[in-house]
């Protein structure tokens, strides 16, 4: 079982979330985020001050996956967020111990 | 007003006297009192509410609301005996309006619609100096200092300049207000930022305003409200009256252009905040000239002062390092300087003396801008540290101007999500 989260641009969030969906992804959790790597942030100007705003919003999802799906989900985010400019964020996958659905008792791949 | 105001310094009891009350003209003042009235708790509130921290919001436009209450009070009490009473210093006999009936009238129109009228300039005033001080004075302080502020500071220099003062008086050409108000107002606020010190965060960390839209939507009622504060200082509904009008919308339209054609030069952006700030520095620059400048004048006059309103917001005041908040002194005090000494310059045909002496009315201008800076400096400071001991210190502590005072000092909230 792996954990795939994915910081994103904010407007990609509906392409992502539908093609996903598509590859039979059906569950995720989203949150909005704050952040900067290369992109840095940009300024904002009131009457003559210059103010850099350092951090940018971003979105990240996070989906828990099986792992024989890990390259169909990475290459499927990575199709439907990019935009070829910087900014366009960054995919993490890592382990997952355990997974236990609250309300049947499942465990593991059968609560995904 | 030049004209109505020689007749007021000469003869004020015979010219009184011998007018009759205009209707129009008394309907006409009706509506422009309650157009000034309109640019404090609305206008100023709004555009200084907008420019605030958003933690601050509250405290900012209670303090134009304050300004107007209060000082609305004092005028009627004393400020106007102080302005308008008779006498050479300072006026006296009208405490308390004592002696003014329904039946008396300055110039066309009862004295009470003229008491009226000039309360709305003497809280709009002490409400322009708000701009410097906020995020960090106390509420009790700045309400007594506006109480005291209009009886010590503006009440006087607005008696020499138009309630019969003769000895301070230097002939100057302020029709609504120029010295009297925006330079006076603006020389208050720095000298009490002065004293205040800076705000805790001033150059440290960025300080946003809380809504250029609001900054917007005051901006353009203040626009809206000059035109009672320009065209009604002609005290009749005439022609002069309509050229403050049109003057005042030219210059306030040529003054957004300055500030964003200037800042576009700079900075390569046009920001709405810009333009909002031209408009009133366009405003500013053309109170004192609205009633003797033509067209041509109010173009000059109200491009320089938004060019000038950005100049020293975004360049002059780093030289210094006063943390006059909101600019007060910047968009009211230097620009209010350039529109007074614009105001011996530009003048249209119907306004011209035939012996007009251009240097000698600059002298008279220069010298009423030279005495306002002086007297209001020394006594708005008086005045502030009166304030200041009457309540206790007259800044907030640190952790109310970290946690922001509509929260701690008012127990309220700009906006509840």
């Amino acid at each position: 079982m792996k954990r795939v989260e994915a910081v994103i641009k904010p407007f990609k969030l509906e392409d992502v979330k539908d093609a996903l969906a598509e590859i039979g992804i059906d569950g995720m959790t989203v949150s909005e985020v704050k952040g900067y790597g290369r992109q840095k942030g940009h300024s904002e100007l009131y009457r003559g001050a210059e103010y850099v705003v350092d951090f940018l919003p971003k979105i990240k999802m996070e989906m828990v996956i099986s792992d024989d799906m890990v390259e169909q989900v990475t290459s499927t985010i990575v199709e439907a967020a990019r935009t070829g400019k910087i900014g366009d964020g960054k995919i993490f996958v890592s382990d997952i111990e355990k997974i236990i659905r609250i309300r049947t008792g499942e465990t593991d791949n059968e609560a995904i | 007003m030049k004209r109505y105001l020689l007749a007021l310094l000469a003869l004020p009891t015979i010219v009184f006297a011998e007018d009759t009350l205009s209707g129009g003209d008394t309907a006409w003042m009706l509506v422009a009192t309650a157009l000034v009235m309109l640019m404090t708790p609305a206008g100023l509130a709004l555009f200084y509410g907008g420019l605030t921290r958003s933690k601050n919001v509250l405290n900012t436009i209670g303090m134009s609301l304050g300004a107007y209450a209060v000082g609305t009070l004092v005028w009627v009490l004393v400020g106007y005996s102080i302005a308008f009473g008779d006498g050479d210093l300072i006026g006296t006999g009208k405490v308390l309006l004592s002696g003014i009936t329904s039946d008396s009238l300055t110039g066309t129109i009862p004295e009470l619609l003229f008491v009226a009228f000039q309360g709305t300039f003497a809280a709009i005033a002490v409400a322009i100096a708000s701009g410097s001080m906020i995020e960090r004075v106390k509420f009790s302080t700045y309400i007594v200092f506006a109480a005291l502020w209009i009886v010590a500071v503006y009440a006087p220099v607005t008696h020499w300049a138009w309630g019969g003062g003769e000895t301070l008086n230097f002939g100057e050409m302020d029709f609504a207000g120029g010295t009297v108000v925006h330079l006076n107002a603006g020389v208050a606020g720095f000298v009490v930022a002065m004293i205040l010190g800076r705000r805790k965060d001033y150059g440290k960390v960025a300080i946003k305003p809380f809504s250029p839209v609001l900054v917007s939507l005051g901006a353009a009622l203040l626009w809206f409200g000059w035109f009672g504060f320009n065209a009604g200082s002609e005290v009749a509904a005439d022609g002069v009256a309509a050229s403050a009008f049109l003057v005042t919308n030219v210059a306030a339209s040529l003054g957004v252009i300055g500030w964003i054609m200037v800042e576009w030069l700079v900075y390569k952006k046009a920001t709405i905040v810009g333009g909002a700030s031209g408009a009133v520095a366009g405003l500013v620059a053309i109170t004192p000239a609205s009633g003797s400048a033509g067209v041509e004048g109010a173009i000059i006059i109200g491009l320089v002062g938004g060019a000038l309103g950005f100049w020293g917001v975004a360049k002059l005041k780093n030289m210094f390092k006063v943390d006059d908040s909101l600019d007060a002194f910047w968009i009211h005090g230097l620009v209010g300087i350039w529109g007074s000494i614009a105001t011996a310059i530009f003048i249209a045909d119907y306004a011209m003396a035939d012996d007009y002496n251009m240097t000698s009315q600059l002298v008279s201008q220069l010298q009423a801008i030279g005495l306002t800076i002086v007297y209001s400096s020394i006594v708005t400071a008086i005045v502030y540290f009166i304030a200041s001991a009457v309540t206790g210190g007259g800044r907030v502590d640190e952790e109310i101007e970290s946690r922001g005072l509509d929260e701690t000092v008012h127990g309220e909230k700009a906006i509840n999500l």
